[in-house]
């Protein structure tokens, strides 16, 4: 997977301080949303990041968490934080 | 070597709730690491609020308004250049502009540097000229009418879709959604600014702003790209931060490649919806956030305080994206003397004139 730039040059910070140094849009994530940021930096795919999710958080077993992160990307697209074809 | 201290001359000392960049820029130059020199504020009227910022301003003399015409505007010049010689002069708004390029040669004369474009220049970032000057800068511009009489704007039914913006010559912005508005915005506009009237359309998205320096030659000293995250009700910006896109900074060096101006300006665009960027006006001096630049690490007023001196100035590259300006509003308290002094006399000094340390 290609790791957009404008994902590249996000300044996040470990409080979940989210900086567009394009925009000066300013967000702010959690910690889930922090855990599929870093994984999306690290070229990973939905599955591979949902695993990290399931292993890092105390995710009920019914939870789609697969979804939740497609729907993650969704947010950061809408944002414009990653190009509208980018999809991991 | 540490070059010799200058004493620089800015005006636009007009620090109110819409600011004359002088403030900003003086706060500048005090913040620049070699800065050693004195700073003499020339203000339009005894209560713009920088001739009373006592740890900025060393002397303020009053000026008569360049529309006194310029024989009164040189000789106090000459008048202030002899009370306390200075050797660089930063003029920051745009109506007085065309006279420092008038006066530029006399100025060279008495031994006093400026750093601005010809008039030809000045005249072309002019609104009227933008329409031009994306075509020869290779940039998008948004539709733009010249109006030189009200009923111009009735012909532009179906050529420029409502709402659009009437916008004043020199300052000023009225958005107008249908001809009653744009009529009523274009007189409000001429008695407050003259001839000619500028009907632009709108172009929804994000506006940018970008303090910068051209060199004169086609190159760009340096440039600081700012994004608004608070207006006023004038919408001018009350907090912005410093930003860096590769596109806004090829934007900016192809008007400078384009045009070889000369000195600081603000470059007004607007990022559209649709990514693409648009330039809606190029102010032709330094904006009144200016100070964000030397807090981000690229002080664009002193290069051209050095640059005005003829002192070289490499290009600069880095600053620190993200650094942010919150303005503030705050009540200075003045003494009468102080006061007395600016309104009776015309000037007000915090040294002695003549001791440039």
């Amino acid at each position: 997977m290609t790791i957009p730039q404008k994902l590249r040059d996000l300044a996040i910070s470990e409080t979940g301080f989210l900086f567009d140094p394009y925009t000066g849009s300013t967000f702010s994530a959690n910690e889930p949303g922090l855990t599929v940021l870093e994984g999306l930096r690290e070229g990973l795919g939905v599955a591979d990041i949902a695993t990290r999710l399931r292993e890092s958080f105390d995710v009920p077993a019914a939870a789609d968490v697969e979804r939740d992160v497609g729907e993650f990307v969704h947010l950061l697209r809408r944002s414009g934080l990653v190009p509208e074809e980018f999809t991991a | 070597m540490t070059a010799a201290p200058l004493t620089i001359a800015v005006t636009g000392l007009n620090a109110t709730d819409n600011p004359g960049p002088g403030v900003g820029v003086i706060r500048a130059l005090r913040a620049h690491p070699d800065f050693q020199g004195r700073i003499v504020g020339l203000a339009y009227d005894s209560l713009d609020p920088g001739i009373y910022a006592h740890d900025l301003v060393d002397d303020v003399f009053l000026m008569p308004y360049p529309s006194q015409g310029l024989a009164a505007f040189s000789t106090r010049l000459a008048e202030v250049h002899g009370r306390v010689p200075f050797d660089v002069v930063i003029p920051t708004l745009d109506a007085e502009i065309p006279t420092f390029i008038d006066l530029e040669p006399q100025l060279r004369t008495l031994g006093i540097g400026s750093f601005l474009p010809s008039q030809e220049l000045f005249d072309l970032r002019s609104k009227a000229h933008l329409a031009h000057l994306g075509e020869i800068a290779n940039i998008n511009t948004p539709a733009t009418r010249v109006i030189a009489d009200p009923n111009d704007l009735r012909q532009l039914e179906g050529k420029l879709e409502y709402p659009f913006w009437v916008k004043g010559a020199y300052y000023g912005a009225t958005e107008v959604h249908d001809v009653h508005e744009a009529i009523a915005a274009y007189h409000q506009m001429v008695a407050k600014w003259g001839v000619p009237v500028i009907a632009q359309a709108g172009v929804d998205g994000d506006e940018i702003d970008v303090v910068a320096v051209g060199d004169g030659e086609g190159g760009m000293v340096g440039a600081v790209p700012m994004r608004k995250r608070l207006l006023t009700d004038k919408g001018k910006g009350w907090a912005g931060i410093a930003i860096r896109d590769p596109e806004i900074e090829e934007l900016s060096r192809r008007y400078f490649a384009a045009t070889k101006w000369r000195g600081p300006c603000e470059i007004e665009m607007m990022r559209s919806q649709s990514g693409e960027l648009h330039l809606l006006e190029i102010n032709p001096r330094f904006p009144a956030w200016c100070y964000l630049s030397a807090g981000a690490g690229m002080n664009l007023p002193w290069a051209v305080a050095q640059l005005a001196a003829g002192r070289d100035v490499a290009p600069m590259h880095e600053y620190e994206v993200g650094k942010m300006f919150v303005r503030i509003s705050l009540d200075q308290i003045v003494s009468l003397s102080d006061f007395e002094s600016i309104a009776a006399t015309g000037e007000l000094h915090r040294c002695t004139p003549g001791d440039a340390s």
